[in-house]
């Protein structure tokens, strides 16, 4: 029942807006996290849309099965057919599949080339270069800024006024955010300095290798915004559970503001940052 | 046939003590050495999954500092870095073990030994003291991946942890310097050699070895299912080794094959990996596709439906199989037309299997259904292979395989085929041919309440794992955000109660043995037809010396 429960839930909380900081793993989650971009809105359609064709199979097989185990259980049929042939059914299981698998790949291939088609240009371009175990960031602008991302330290969270895990959970608050602007369409490159690694962000629908020797390319457009975790997604070595990801999408100003400040001090500006976003979050909370 | 009274005659002169076993050239005693191996093989890699499940019960790092401390003698810090070390090489050494030395020595080297010669009328194997090299090639080889636990490979940090798919850099100078992963590619090369010629081995006895008047279309299909499997491990296997001996000298003598900074490419050896690895799943789970035909058309009293469709059903499983790796690498960055082609080619593999999936159920529609013990485990095996192969076409999709990446959605799905396709397919046939090889009747009771502890087991372990891959949560972790706690904590309990399981397995053997019920010569009756139910159990040392004639 607690189960079932869960899995409604989760089904409830993809139907519904999602709010804003909700973009991290629930308790007893069965479903997609809240997509915070139109490829992972893409991607939970086709994989409910998937549903619908296997969960019908399997429970086909398991009645089938069931159901031949019943009537022609050796008491019931003492005496078997002998039927080994029937070419009828047999073009039929093979043309069946092959017209669902169609059904299948039309939407999967739209999906894959959304995956690979940005709406617009991007509009700001960061680097992650993965390190065992964690994450330089390089904003290609004139005049780059660069710092370094790594797992926060339990013992730092009350000089980084991170305390509140719901917000900053265990293994995956990060001491510097990736900040970027909200409805605006970001490319990232990815490689890696020394092993494989891979950047992943479960709600905005990317993930790509970080090898090294060469630079993948992904996008994301983030419409909603909030803090998002994501976390290494290739064995990387002994620390590969403890280098999480984590992007703030804030409004244009809050991210102009801070792209500034970051420049002198990023601690400053990381702090004047969260002060500014949590100042939004009681406005909204008493506006409502 | 004349068959069984003849036998019974005939002076088996077995050599006697050690060198009946060490010295083996009979096909049988090997099928046995295999199969003793595999549970072996089989009890240490189970052992590694329920020390990770117990690490995993709970958020945090549980024992996996305390096991460094009591096995490489480090403490504190040290200790917590070589721990954390330590869970990937379980999870790696578990992944090498079931697949190298679980799995393919059960199905391959146990019952196709055992029973490919004996089903197509022939004496022994084509190559008899080749036999014996191919499996006494293995102890050495899971001799090695064991000493490779022991050894230096990252700093301060021993074994291998770079997964079963041993990825460079991870696997080279960069990630793990230490001769730990010498030890695994030199274990690799042995296994594989090992392989290769029992592969050689099962295509030169089946194209060469069968009775009078069997031809290939009146084969039995556990024989198809192995000639297929053995043409995937000779044209696969040596690909492993080209890339793992790259790999090599790349460690120890200066290349660069998948080093950029010599104009190598680390994706170069994800390619040639995947190009044996994904003919690997299918050489895993092919012959267990043969024994689940036979045993649903033995208690069904009925001739497997749709004979030729499943024998090249099993042909199309192989060819497809070959041109589809790189659906494993989705996210390596490889180009959007490279995906749009290995999708579509992945999807096609779900028509044969499909075909399969329906042809059993066809072949008990209309029998007479007894629902004994090897019954029991093919049916579960139908049933769960199904649930792993739809989350398979699932995972074909590149646009949605982008989410479920090295996520617990992956485990989920890999471990339905394997850990409960293939292996609930080795427990059928051990059932099947438990009362013919060994002449002893298993007591159904415990094979029974095996089945049931080990299916309630195995579901409860594996899906709630599609759950935490939906939420995201990657694979091979030691350690996760504490909203993974709950179905996490529910896996592990499962994978308790399956270990029950294996150990109810082994009592059950020794309940056979102690207790020696006679089985017969054929304890299923009319509907088991192939030849080896016409031997008395267990057969004798040295069958068909007069070659049965087939009609």
């Amino acid at each position: 029942m607690r189960n079932f429960l869960a899995i409604m839930s989760g089904i409830a909380a993809l139907l519904g807006a999602a709010p804003a900081l909700a973009a991290q793993p629930e308790p007893w989650q069965a479903r997609f996290q809240p997509a915070a971009t139109s490829i992972m809105e893409q991607i939970t359609w086709f994989e409910q849309y998937t549903l619908w064709f296997i969960v019908p199979i399997v429970i086909l097989v398991m009645v089938l099965l069931a159901w031949a185990v019943f009537r022609y259980r050796a008491s019931a049929n003492p005496t078997p057919s002998r039927t080994s042939h029937n070419t009828l059914i047999e073009v039929v299981w093979t043309v069946g599949p092959v017209v669902i698998l169609l059904f299948l790949a039309v939407p999967s291939f739209q999906l894959l080339t959304a995956q690979y088609t940005p709406d617009e240009d991007p509009q700001l371009t960061v680097k992650a270069t993965a390190n065992q175990w964690n994450w330089d960031y390089e904003y290609q602008v004139d005049d780059p800024l660069y710092f370094n991302s790594a797992i926060l330290a339990e013992d730092a969270r009350a000089e980084a006024g991170k305390e509140d895990k719901s917000v900053y959970p265990r293994l995956l608050a990060v001491d510097n955010e990736l900040v970027v602007p909200v409805d605006t369409t970001v490319r990232v490159l990815v490689t890696a300095s020394d092993v494989i690694h891979a950047f992943a962000m479960p709600a905005f629908g990317i993930k790509v290798d970080a090898v090294p020797g060469r630079i993948n390319e992904t996008w994301f457009n983030a419409r909603k915004e909030g803090l998002y975790y994501g976390q290494c997604s290739e064995l990387c070595g002994k620390d590969h559970a403890f280098m999480p990801i984590a992007i703030r999408v804030v409004s244009n100003e809050q991210y102009e503001n801070w792209a500034v400040a970051a420049r002198d001090d990023l601690g400053t500006a990381n702090k004047a940052l969260m002060a500014a976003v949590e100042g939004d979050t009681k406005v909204a909370a008493a506006g409502n | 046939m004349a068959g069984a009274a003849a036998q019974d005659h005939h002076h088996d002169h077995k050599p006697r003590g050690w060198t009946r076993w060490v010295y083996s050239t009979n096909h049988k005693d090997i099928g046995t050495l295999y199969l003793i191996f595999a549970i072996c093989a089989g009890i240490v890699g189970g052992s590694l999954s329920v020390m990770m499940r117990w690490e995993l019960a709970e958020p945090g790092i549980q024992i996996f500092h305390g096991l460094a401390a009591m096995v490489y003698g480090v403490e504190g810090d040290a200790a917590l870095d070589a721990g954390k070390h330590m869970f990937n090489v379980f999870t790696t050494a578990h992944g090498l073990i079931m697949i190298f030395f679980m799995v393919m020595p059960a199905l391959i080297g146990g019952f196709a030994n055992w029973m490919v010669p004996i089903m197509i009328g022939a004496p022994d194997m084509a190559f008899p003291r080749m036999n014996n090299i191919s499996f006494w090639l293995l102890p050495p080889a899971f001799f090695l991946a064991l000493l490779s636990v022991f050894m230096p490979s990252a700093p301060g940090a021993w074994g291998i942890g770079g997964g079963w798919t041993i990825y460079p850099p991870m696997s080279s100078l960069t990630g793990q310097p230490g001769p730990a992963m010498d030890l695994a590619i030199l274990s690799l090369h042995i296994a594989g050699a090992s392989s290769i010629l029992g592969a050689i081995n099962f295509i030169t006895t089946i194209f060469n070895m069968r009775a009078p008047g069997m031809t290939l279309h009146k084969m039995p299909l556990f024989a198809w299912s192995v000639l297929i499997t053995a043409f995937l491990l000779l044209l696969s296997l040596p690909v492993l080794a080209g890339a793992i001996t790259m790999l090599l000298t790349d460690r120890n003598f200066g290349t660069t094959f998948f080093d950029p900074a010599g104009g190598g490419d680390p994706i170069l050896f994800q390619h040639l990996f995947w190009f044996f690895g994904h003919p690997e799943v299918y050489i895993l789970i092919l012959p267990g596709f043969g024994i689940v035909s036979h045993i649903v058309s033995t208690f069904s009293k009925k001739p497997v439906f749709g004979y030729l469709g499943m024998a090249y059903a099993m042909v199309a499983i192989g060819v497809v199989g070959f041109v589809v790796w790189a659906h494993h690498m989705y996210t390596t960055g490889l180009s959007i037309d490279t995906q749009r082609y290995f999708v579509f080619a992945t999807m096609v593999i779900a028509v044969p299997t499909g075909v399969k999936i329906f042809s059993w159920i066809a072949t008990m529609w209309g029998g007479s259904i007894s629902m004994r013990t090897p019954m029991l485990w093919a049916i579960g095996f139908i049933f769960l292979f199904t649930v792993g192969g739809v989350t398979g076409v699932q995972l074909a999709n590149a646009g949605l395989d982008r989410s479920f990446h090295d996520t617990y959605y992956v485990v989920a799905h890999f471990h339905y085929v394997l850990s409960l396709g293939a292996v609930f397919a080795i427990f059928a046939g051990w059932y099947y041919w438990f009362p013919k090889m060994t002449g002893y009747m298993y007591s159904p009771l415990i094979a029974r309440t095996h089945f049931w502890v080990t299916f309630i087991g195995v579901n409860l372990i594996f899906f709630p794992q599609h759950f935490l891959g939906l939420a995201g949560m990657p694979r091979r972790y030691i350690d996760y955000p504490d909203a993974f706690a709950g179905w996490n904590m529910v896996s592990s309990y499962g994978s308790y109660i399956s270990a029950v399981g294996v150990l109810i397995f082994l009592y059950g053997v020794f309940e056979a043995f102690s207790k020696k019920r006679v089985a017969g010569a054929n304890p299923w009756g009319e509907g088991a037809t192939t030849l080896e139910w016409q031997l008395p159990s267990p057969p004798p040392f040295h069958q068909w010396e007069q070659l049965p004639k087939i009609k």
